[in-house]
Formats: structure tokens, C-alpha cells, sequence
């Protein structure tokens, strides 16, 4: 007879991309999701691509206004490498075209800052939960 | 020129800023014009350059104090020079792209630059009349300085 054994979670793999320190550190310490591991930090969209391409993470959260490459571009780039990977916008644009314009690059979810842990866990949850 | 409508959606960043990132309030004072020169600045000073539909700058300056107590809020137990200097500029940055909601996707702005020292100026466009909003939270004061064309 075969042992039991419940299906455990997948782990999943979290790249930050921001140009705030403060904002990479933040959003590592907050994000309460079990099962998402962080796998790597960016400060821009160069930096990301060239750490997406190491880590190959499933989950990102970008950043928008960055120097180097701003988050559209590098959310374009992320997508052309890896089709089926969930990328949350979290930034302080908060005009309706751009949301608009990242969600058609790629992205899956727009959280705006300032926001608060639950707000950031929240966004985090249905990202994942309507993959 | 500055409009009503226009402070207004900056004032709403700012309030909005502090309610949320730092879970406590922060209350505004009364805008004014400065009409000679540039008003003098904080600690600390995060700044937006603004291109497109407006052209000018956007700074947030602060007091070491404030943002070393607004770091604790976050959490942040890191409250080096470097860490001051990443959020000074981040505030400014999130104000000013709060402001995109009512301004829309052509109020351009920049990645923040940083300017450190009590008393030292941000350079304004030629021409240019700030308009000061001064920020109360708890027992700091800081200022959003407004300065388009």
C-alpha cells in the first residue's frame, strides 16, 4: 500500500527589482507568502535581466521609474525570456495609462506605493493564486 | 503655474504618504508662495525633476530626525547616511508619481537625486516660483517644495 504523503506546496522563486534600497529590504522582510523564496535583488532592469537569467525566478516584483532601464522595458525583456513568469508592478505611478501599458508588456498585477505589508501581501497572494 | 487643483493632489501624496508607509498621519500646513529666491532646505532633500506636460522640480526635504523615525516605522534597522539619502529620495519620488494620477502619464518625471546639508539650496528653474508645503508629523517638520512652469 502506498504511504500517504500530501501534495506540499511548490516553492517559488521571488526576484525584487527596485532602485530604493529601502524598498528591496522592505519588501523581502514583508512578503509573508510560505512557500516564495527570494531569490535575488535588483536595482534596475539591466541588473535584473542579467539576474533573472541566474536565478530564473518564477515571481518578480519591479519597480518602474529605475535608471539604466526603466520596469516597462525590462518587463518586455523578462517576458520574451520566460513567458509563463508573474511579474507585480509596485510603483509610484499611479496613472491609469501606465498600469494599462505595463499590464500589456507582460506584467500581471499593479500595486501602487506607498502601501502597507498587508496590501503588499495581499497583491503577492492573488498574483500567485490566479496563476 | 501652480493651481489649487495642483497643490491639491500634491498635498494628498503627502498625507497619503505618511498614512500609509509609516502608518501615521501627517498634517499640512498652509502652502505659500516663496517669491525671492529658493526656500532653504532640511537634512536631507530628495528631487524630481519634471519634464512633459510641466516642466520644473518636485523636492521633499526633511530633517535626519524625521527620516531616521520614519525608517524605524518601516522597520528599517539600518538609519545610515546611505539609508537617509534612499529615502529621502524615495518619498520625493512616490509624491511625485502619486501626482500622475490627476496630472496623467505626460507629467514626466525623473529618478531622484539627493542633496544633503541644512541650508544648501535645490537649483530651480530660471523663472521659477516654489510654492511650499509645509509637513507636520509628529514632532518634525519637513516641507514639499513645488516648483513648475
Amino acid at each position: 500500500m502506498a504511504a500517504y504523503a500530501p501534495a506540499l506546496p511548490m516553492q517559488l522563486k521571488l526576484l525584487i527589482v527596485d532602485d530604493s534600497n529601502v524598498i528591496r529590504r522592505r519588501i523581502e522582510r514583508c512578503q509573508q507568502i510560505e512557500h516564495l523564496q527570494v531569490v535575488g535583488l535588483a536595482s534596475n532592469g539591466v541588473e535584473a535581466i542579467e539576474v533573472f537569467r541566474r536565478t530564473d525566478p518564477d515571481v518578480v516584483t519591479m519597480d518602474i521609474t529605475m535608471p539604466e532601464m526603466d520596469g516597462i522595458e525590462c518587463v518586455e525583456q523578462l517576458v520574451a525570456l520566460k513567458p509563463d513568469v508573474l511579474i507585480l508592478i509596485i510603483s509610484a505611478l499611479a496613472d491609469k495609462a501606465t498600469a494599462v501599458e505595463a499590464m500589456e508588456k507582460g506584467a500581471n498585477g499593479f500595486l501602487n506605493k506607498p502601501f502597507s505589508d498587508r496590501q503588499l501581501n495581499e497583491a503577492l497572494e492573488e498574483l500567485i493564486g490566479g496563476a | 503655474m501652480l493651481e489649487e487643483q495642483d497643490i491639491r493632489a500634491f498635498v494628498h501624496g503627502t498625507t497619503r504618504y505618511f498614512e500609509v508607509a509609516a502608518q501615521q498621519a501627517a498634517s499640512v500646513g498652509s502652502p505659500y508662495l516663496v517669491t525671492e529666491g529658493a526656500p532653504d532646505s532640511h537634512d536631507y532633500s530628495g528631487v524630481i525633476s519634471v519634464s512633459g506636460r510641466r516642466n520644473g522640480v518636485v523636492y521633499f526635504s526633511a530633517p535626519r530626525g524625521m527620516l531616521t523615525v520614519l525608517l524605524m516605522k518601516m522597520n528599517e534597522s539600518n538609519v545610515s547616511h546611505e539609508y537617509l539619502c534612499d529615502l529621502v529620495g524615495e518619498v520625493a519620488n512616490t509624491i511625485a508619481g502619486n501626482v500622475r494620477r490627476d496630472m496623467g502619464k505626460d507629467f514626466a518625471i525623473s529618478v531622484p537625486t539627493v542633496v544633503t546639508g541644512a541650508g544648501n539650496t535645490v537649483e530651480l528653474p530660471p523663472g521659477g516660483r516654489p510654492v511650499v508645503i509645509p509637513i507636520h508629523w509628529r514632532s518634525h517638520v519637513a516641507k514639499l517644495v513645488v516648483c513648475l512652469q
